[in-house]
């Protein structure tokens, strides 16, 4: 399924792929990692981290500074290795197919991302949105004003910004930037989407309303947030993976059990807010 | 007891203080001085030459009277010639430094030989381009040869200026474009380059100001002496204005007599350079509004 389509945005809904997975590789794991490690040059930053990301539901990467969190989730868009001296070891399959052995461009088509700091293109709102689809040679303006439509309503930008699409998407506020991120990444119709902290630039109520999208959206789409905020977690999150020190995975189970009951006793601290 | 607050070493630190920040007042005084001397003499001497006609005639009777005209028009054919001829390739070389080649050797060479010709007299720009577009690819001396050179002159100004930009643009819109699956290419083209314009024309107005001021490489490459015509083919001479003033202050039947004209001279390829730069300066300025981030 990791194809270069060119020219068409297909969507396959999340039943669909939910069925493919189930019936080929009898799992529900739209992403697994085996032994997974990662390296910035001599610094290891992950060891052997295995794990089933689900199709169904936001699955949360949480862990104390420098644990290796955004670069497990920057594994999954192959963004890591546009830093110099990286090598990873170790697998990770998206659909059964090896991640690290695909089109790194490929992987970004089907696998969205939100970064940390909103980091709208000094372009309109609409050629914001527009950008991923053009990328994937999509020309015509109406099927374009579509998406961008469609986009911005799935990131519940579109009341806000219907009659202003021409102007700059610098003028929005910090929080609509954030929407703005989303929405851009859905235009090409991702079956998964990584969140890198999305709401830690923000003020409450903009991360309160780039929390119900993300509910929203997981209903249609795979969704792995990258958080720091515990209660960011337990409110968003249906499964969570906990990382410590040295890039080790601690934990990773349902939400609620890893908050309820957490195994190692390091966990147990990290979550009652005794480091982090 | 109350504190002491003053005392002979406190004096002491306060003296040294002042003579230091007097002699730092002084050095920077001491620019404007030079600067402002040179525009007094230059304006003072050459004003009485600046006329309409000044700008607009040919040169007459061994240029010692008439125009500047040809020179006018020669130095901003070879000016904006060299840099059509320099920027495709400077950008080029900024893009791939700053945003293919992953560090390394080669690129370590690479800086240190732009950084390098950056440092060549101009002279020796002069000399290469009558060996070379002059003689070896057989040019002849003209408008041609003449940017060429100059294009290359401006080269490392406006790689590294182009570089700069290009590394300036936050790796957040690399990263946001890369990650909507563009390849690197297509975000260098749609993303980079285009919020990285402002200080590529920053380059540019330096690479300006330096070509149109240069002497030696057109001395041998494209510059005539004395013109009746405009140059009309990219393989003609030109005349252009520094050429000009110093043919006229050289090579003059009568020196004196074509003082203010000299001086006039120079104070129009003073206000030419003011003025592209000032262009350059409030079209940056609107871009750079534009691509507000």
């Amino acid at each position: 399924m990791v194809t270069q389509d060119g020219a068409t945005v297909t969507a396959r809904s999340i039943d669909a792929t939910r069925d493919w997975l189930e019936r080929n590789l009898h799992s529900t794991s739209i992403i697994e990692t085996e032994r997974f490690g990662f390296f910035y040059g001599r610094e290891q930053a992950l060891r052997e981290v295995s794990l089933g990301i689900p199709i169904d539901g936001v699955t949360a990467i949480m862990g104390p500074s420098g644990c290796g969190k955004s670069t497990l989730l920057r594994a999954f868009n192959r963004m890591n290795e546009l830093y110099p001296n990286t090598r990873a070891e170790g697998t990770i399959r998206f659909l059964g197919q090896d991640l690290l052995k695909a089109d790194p461009v490929a992987v970004r088509r089907h696998i969205g991302m939100v970064f940390q700091r909103p980091n709208p293109f000094p372009k309109s709102i609409f050629d914001n949105i527009a950008y991923g689809p053009r990328v994937h040679g999509i020309r015509h303006r109406a099927h374009l004003a579509e998406l961008v439509e469609e986009s911005l309503r799935r990131a519940a930008l579109w009341d806000e910004v219907k009659d202003h699409l021409k102007k700059s998407a610098l003028s929005l506020s910090g929080g609509q930037q954030q929407r703005l991120g989303i929405a851009r990444a859905l235009a090409v119709r991702p079956t998964v989407l990584l969140m890198d902290e999305p709401c830690s630039a923000l003020d409450p109520k903009a991360t309160d309303r780039i929390e119900t999208t993300t509910r929203e959206l997981a209903q249609e789409l795979t969704v792995v947030i990258v958080t720091h905020n515990l209660q960011q977690a337990g409110r968003i999150s249906d499964h969570v993976a906990v990382l410590l020190a040295g890039g080790v995975l601690a934990e990773f189970g349902s939400t609620r059990t890893v908050f309820a009951s957490p195994f190692s006793e390091q966990v147990a601290d990290y979550l009652s807010g005794r480091f982090g | 007891m109350i504190a002491q607050v003053t005392s002979e070493g406190q004096r002491r630190k306060r003296i040294a203080q002042r003579i230091a920040f007097a002699l730092l007042t002084l050095s920077t005084v001491s620019a404007f001085v030079a600067l402002g001397a040179i525009l007094y003499s230059m304006i003072s001497n050459g004003v009485s030459a600046l006329s309409w006609q000044f700008l607009s005639e040919f040169p007459r009777k061994m240029m010692t009277e008439g125009g500047i005209y040809p020179a006018l028009v020669g130095s901003l054919y070879l000016t904006v010639g060299a840099v059509l001829l320099s920027l495709p390739f400077a950008v080029a070389s900024a893009i791939w430094l700053s945003a293919y080649s992953r560090g390394g050797l080669w690129v370590r060479v690479i800086r240190v030989g732009v950084n390098s010709l950056a440092g060549v007299p101009s002279i020796v720009f002069g000399l290469l381009g009558l060996a070379f577009f002059v003689k070896v690819l057989g040019l002849g001396v003209s408008l041609l040869a003449g940017a060429l050179t100059l294009a290359l002159l401006i080269l490392p100004i406006l790689i590294r200026a182009g570089e700069e930009a290009l590394q300036a643009v936050p790796m957040n819109f690399r990263e946001g474009a890369l990650a909507l699956g563009a390849t690197k290419w297509h975000a260098v083209r749609t993303v980079v380059l285009p919020t990285a314009i402002p200080g590529i024309l920053t380059g540019v107005i330096l690479g300006v100001s330096r070509a149109i001021g240069e002497t030696a490489p057109i001395m041998f490459t494209a510059a005539a002496f004395y013109m009746s015509r405009l140059p009309e083919t990219l393989s003609d001479k030109v005349m252009a204005l520094p050429y000009h003033i110093f043919v006229m202050a050289t090579e003059s039947p009568n020196y004196y007599k074509t003082r203010n004209l000299q001086f006039g001279a120079a104070l129009v390829l003073l206000g030419m350079v003011l003025l592209m730069n000032l262009g350059a300066v409030t079209w940056r300025a609107r871009v750079r509004r534009r691509k507000q981030w």
